[in-house]
């Protein structure tokens, strides 16, 4: 416990001696994240330096192997290091896939070589992943998959398309689900990483409701990778998937904080002052349903790096975030009254509440739909026939 | 919040094993309400949480007690809402020991909680509805003492209690939470006036006509009882919260089991994605539920100034998850459901009785938007 008080002490001097002013402001959007890649954006020297002080670290990866790029810390210091991040607001320094989906998996089945290459990058924000997962004829039916992989012995020759592809225009590399036999279902599937560079590949971006285009059709033709970029073994991708898939639906499931890390961090009716007793009563029971999320959440959490969380609780949590998000959006549209329906006045920047409200309708789609989470619940953590 | 200690794990293992076997309905509830006890609870049970050391469970060790705290009274009160056990843990254990705790009425009444021979019970409503600053009972000062005007309602195991914790003014005018002060009445000095509720338990009306006090039943300070009721609400909220997750938590249980033998049209009726989906939401519901109630035993516990907020949250969600799980239970047992011999309906019965108990849905997503200034 000593320990853990002096690593609190010390964390809290370095973050407050080096945490720019600027990064310790609240991200409006997205937009503002740091991606990282080969040819990043940053919108300010201050983004730039706190990544690469992060990095330096290792603690944009702060639980990863320090082999591997990562700051080789603890669970509990892990826990200490993000409670004094919040503490002065600090952003994460570097928001990426690598971080969030492929890393995880690579860890657990990426090999030695695979783990010293990819990881590194990934911490110092020096690649930019996506992810193939969607196909136009495989939503929810993932493994339904028929992007195709020939072994053609010295590479794998890679034909067809990917949709719903997160930021793949800005992406430069992709972990990607590819079709390596048509013998079975779910045991003929790889998973896959390459270069977008590579001949063959090209993007197209999908225009949303929203009227942003955040994903992308991903198109294959003849696209040659080597054989050693394979992840866990050939035709066992679907195990790599699906752990990967836990994390993504982590990830998401966070949202249902809305930013908010709990009790006394603010609440939707404090933001949104409702003059309408029957809109306040609305708002109060999901500001109920708010911060009883937040409380799962914490305890979610601790369950799941403790292992006493249940393989499949991170898709009731998917379901659970992402509905409350949903219905966050449109309790800002109700109160927002005409103001939140601009569409493209500086008054309502760019119509950011109406474009955030259609922006969380998908949220309940990607990442698996709220029906297939159900579905997970109802046959593992239930044991219900048939499901 | 961190995870159950070992200590913590071990004790809502031997709750959860002692009223499993002794706490069903089966043993306690049907069996006394098909008995007619006047008390609505079995004494030899409450006797037998009194051995477990668990009347004392949040009595300070230096006073003979367990010296735990409000996490633990949760777990106990999950396991007691999961086997509908009527006993008067909640009012005597939790929100009555509460109440009392570091005041000259501790010594008085500690002893007797610790074996089971005192059984307290919270007047706080005066109306249908629950709310506790709006108390209009009087107490005005006669002699060394007080004479008390006024009714309470709602009054949950008041009928048998040995001491009824009544909030009363003292000064001020409703609304004020200044001016309030709490009085341990003796059993029989009121007029009490014993109901049975829907769920089959025993509460009481009580009528306070000139009812004569001395000064010592005062409990803490004359004028400053909210203090003390403050400390018996958080706790009794909590604990409420905590079995309602009990009561959601063994409705949903029992209907998923019926989900999986019932037939109809040659299949498990659990094959039916309309009820697997149902079922799914509601078990998401119930961990939230669950989560929300340990977060605001827990900031009771750590002395946060958050714990109100935490509580009232525990209490509205508690509530509406318990609500939709007994619902839910009852639509998918079918027409078995609706009888009286099949125990879900208990559950219903229950789930409505505990939503009410210190402050319904409305008054605690209310008090939530209060505290949160809006």
């Amino acid at each position: 416990m000593a320990d853990l008080d002096i690593f609190r002490s010390e964390t809290r001097a370095w973050l407050e001696a080096n945490c720019p002013a600027e990064m310790r402001e609240p991200m409006r959007s997205e937009a503002d994240a740091c991606w990282g890649g080969r040819n990043p954006t940053f919108q300010s020297d201050a983004q730039r330096h706190w990544m690469e002080l992060m990095a330096e670290r290792g603690w944009t990866v702060p639980h990863w192997p320090k082999d591997y790029g990562g700051g080789g810390l603890s669970t509990a210091e892990t826990k200490v290091l993000k409670e004094e991040m919040a503490r002065i607001g600090a952003r994460s320094p570097l928001t990426s896939f690598g971080i969030s989906m492929l890393g995880p998996a690579l860890l657990k089945f990426g090999t030695e070589e695979q783990k010293k290459h990819f990881l590194p990058e990934i911490a110092r924000g020096e690649i930019r992943w996506c992810q193939g997962y969607s196909e136009p004829g495989a939503g929810s039916d993932l493994a339904g998959l028929a992007t195709k992989a020939e072994d053609k012995g010295d590479h794998w020759l890679i034909n067809g398309q990917k949709v719903w592809t997160s930021y793949a225009d800005k992406a430069d590399w992709i972990f990607c689900l590819v079709r390596t036999s048509t013998e079975s279902k779910h045991q003929g599937i790889s998973f896959v990483l390459f270069d977008m560079t590579t001949p063959g590949v090209s993007t197209k971006p999908i225009k949303l409701i929203s009227g942003y285009s955040p994903f992308c059709e991903t198109f294959f033709d003849d696209v040659k990778v080597p054989k050693d970029q394979v992840v866990g073994e050939v035709n066992r991708g679907w195990d790599v998937a699906k752990y990967l898939l836990g994390h993504e639906r982590e990830m998401i499931a966070g949202m249902g904080l809305g930013g908010m890390g709990g009790l006394g961090a603010g609440s939707l009716g404090a933001a949104l002052k409702p003059d309408n007793a029957l809109l306040r009563a609305d708002i109060a029971a999901f500001d109920v349903d708010a911060l009883a999320f937040a409380a799962m959440s914490e305890r979610f959490f601790e369950m799941f790096k403790a292992g006493e969380a249940h393989p499949a609780s991170p898709s009731m949590m998917k379901y659970a975030g992402t509905e409350l998000n949903k219905r966050r959006h449109e309790l800002v549209m109700a109160a927002g009254g005409s103001d939140a329906l601009e569409w493209d006045s500086e008054r309502s920047k760019n119509g950011k509440n109406a474009r955030d409200w259609l922006r969380t309708k998908g949220n309940s789609i990607e990442g698996g739909t709220s029906e297939i989470q159900l579905n997970i619940v109802a046959k593992h953590i239930l044991g219900l026939p048939g499901a | 919040m961190p995870l159950l200690t070992d200590d913590q794990k071990m004790l809502k293992e031997t709750a959860a094993g002692f009223l499993a076997d002794e706490g069903g309905p089966a043993k306690q509830l049907r069996h006394w309400r098909d008995t007619g006890c006047t008390d609505g609870y079995g004494t030899e049970l409450w006797k037998k949480f009194a051995e477990l050391g668990l009347t004392g469970i949040c009595i300070p060790e230096d006073q003979g007690g367990l010296g735990l705290g409000s996490v633990e009274a949760a777990l106990v009160l999950e396991e007691i809402g999961r086997n509908l056990t009527p006993s008067p843990f909640l009012t005597t254990a939790v929100a009555g020991a509460r109440a009392i705790e570091g005041t000259a009425h501790a010594e008085r009444l500690y002893p007797g909680i610790l074996v089971g021979d005192c059984v307290l019970a919270l007047a706080v409503d005066e109306s249908r509805g629950h709310s506790p600053e709006k108390t209009g009972l009087s107490a005005e000062r006669r002699g060394n003492g007080f004479v008390l005007n006024g009714a309470k309602q709602f009054v949950v195991h008041g009928n048998s209690a040995d001491v009824i914790l009544t909030v009363a003014r003292t000064s001020g005018s409703p609304g004020d939470r200044d001016g309030l002060t709490l009085f341990a009445v003796p059993k029989g000095a009121a007029e009490v006036d014993s109901v049975t509720l829907a769920d089959s338990s025993k509460a009481a009306r009580i009528k306070f006509d000139n009812v004569e006090l001395d000064a010592d039943a005062v409990v803490s300070e004359v004028d400053n009882g909210w203090t003390p009721l403050a400390r018996a609400l958080n706790a009794g909220r909590a604990g409420a919260a905590a079995e309602l997750v009990g009561v959601a938590a063994g409705a949903s249980t029992m209907t998923v089991e019926y989900l999986k033998q019932r037939k109809q049209f040659g299949k498990l009726i659990g094959e039916f994605q309309a009820l697997q989906h149902r079922a799914a939401h509601l078990h998401g519901e119930i961990e939230i539920a669950r989560a929300a109630a340990l977060k605001a035993a827990e900031l009771i516990d750590s002395g946060d100034d958050r714990a109100e907020l935490a509580v009232a949250v525990a209490k509205a969600k508690a509530a509406d998850v318990a609500s939709l799980a007994v619902r839910e239970g009852v639509q998918m047992h079918g027409g078995i459901g609706m009888t009286d011999e099949h125990d879900i309906g208990l559950y219903l019965k229950r789930e409505a009785v505990l939503g009410e108990l210190f402050g319904d849905v409305y008054y605690h997503r209310n008090k939530v938007a209060e505290l949160s200034g809006y």
